[in-house]
């Protein structure tokens, strides 16, 4: 079990290990739908709850049945997190088929997101306990919203400046990212 | 599906389709793990051999997985051989491993691995699958290197730990954190995008 407080496990990992930019998890969603700040925004609302339902998973997993085949655990994470995006994509085209639109392929995808897969190893490998483990989830998941809509803004004001033409599409977006993850490195000293 | 020989399956993941720098698929390993070129190189090869077994078993067991559940099939097949591979780096190399960290098991999200499934695997048999897979695999294992190779010797100012220039290097530190590594493959990109261009206006003129 580990000790660290909740809050400096909520701000780690929302802001100073910032997922997407320190940590390089979940980098399909961010190049993907990172071109719309609603999309975005909404991306990350997915991703939050996706996140949470992954923590409670594992921890049970852990805790239940995992403690006496340890090798197991790749292989049960993987299928718990296929089966929990499944539900959630069934329930996203039930309550809202034009958010199913407009996310796309980035919604089944979020089985091969190795934001949701890693934050299932990192509480893990930290030893998290039941209440440190969904902090740590709603941390990862705000971190990576503000990540997303952070990059979705900028990406909406720079459509409309002078581009050169060799740098526009993946190039410019990773460039941009690079800065942000420089600014994010900035509350490195805060913990 | 156009039919291609089997050397253009092998050279096909190597270059003209290169999963990283073409495709941009299994792009969070290549960024996290390639702040030095040893660790690229440890990385590449667990995902090599990943990669090489699952095309192997899918296209051998093609005929046996119904089409409906056929992605989960893969997931399997793949979270199997990513725990195989964690053990044997746990055995053999433990130091490597302790580097590496989650990121070995988080090998089983990659998305190139389920993309070569996907699109090759399930359609072809063993042998030229064996061929995409290891293609795909020495380009994977290009990319990480070239990558590795950029931050370590400008971030350290040394290759795989020997050191190039001598103790009066200022070493660029920003490279060996994580935004040197959204910025040199953006830096990348650009120069491909360059050489791109300068050929089609070559071709047209």
């Amino acid at each position: 079990m580990s000790d660290q407080t909740l809050f400096s496990i909520f701000f780690s990992a929302m802001v100073v290990n910032n997922f997407t930019l320190a940590m390089f998890l979940g980098l399909c969603p961010f190049m993907g739908v990172s071109a719309r700040v609603e999309t975005a925004l909404r991306m990350g609302l997915a991703n939050i709850f996706v996140l949470v339902l992954t923590s409670l998973s594992a921890w049970f997993l852990n805790t239940f049945i995992l403690e006496s085949f340890p090798f197991l655990r790749i292989i049960s994470f993987i299928i718990v997190v296929a089966s929990l995006v499944q539900i959630v994509e069934m329930v996203v085209k039930k309550l809202s088929p034009t958010l199913f639109r407009q996310l796309g392929i980035y919604l089944p995808l979020m089985t091969t997101n190795c934001a949701i897969f890693g934050l299932a190893i990192f509480q893990t490998n930290r030893g998290y306990g039941f209440l440190q483990g969904i902090v740590f989830a709603i941390g990862a998941g705000l971190g990576l919203t503000l990540a997303l809509v952070l990059m979705a803004s900028i990406r909406e004001s720079i459509e409309f400046s002078d581009v050169p033409g060799l740098a526009k599409g993946t190039g410019l977006v990773l460039i941009i990212a690079g800065t942000l993850s420089l600014a994010f490195m900035g509350f490195a000293g805060m913990l | 599906m156009r039919k291609t020989t089997p050397s253009q399956d092998f050279i096909r993941g190597i270059w003209n389709e290169n999963p990283v720098l073409i495709q941009m698929l299994g792009l969070c390993p290549a960024l996290a793990v390639t702040n030095s070129v040893k660790n690229a190189l440890a990385m590449s090869a667990a995902t090599f051999f990943v990669i090489c077994c699952s095309s192997v078993l899918v296209s051998s067991c093609k005929r046996f997985i119904p089409n409906e559940v056929r992605i989960s099939a893969y997931i399997l097949v793949i979270a199997t051989f990513v725990t195989l591979a964690d053990m044997i780096l746990q055995a053999y190399a433990p130091i490597q491993h302790k580097e590496l960290g989650a990121f070995i098991a988080l090998i089983v999200v990659n998305c190139m691995i389920l993309g070569r499934q996907e699109a090759f695997s399930a359609k072809n048999n063993v042998f030229r699958s064996l061929l995409d897979a290891v293609g795909t695999g020495i380009g994977f294992t290009i990319a990480l290197v070239m990558m590795g190779g950029f931050r370590e010797i400008l971030g350290t100012g040394s290759f795989l730990e020997y050191s190039l220039f001598g103790p009066n290097f200022e070493p660029w530190v920003v490279m060996v954190l994580p935004a040197g590594g959204f910025l040199t493959l953006g830096f990348i990109l650009l120069a491909m995008g360059y050489f791109e261009q300068r050929k089609k206006a070559e071709k047209t003129s």
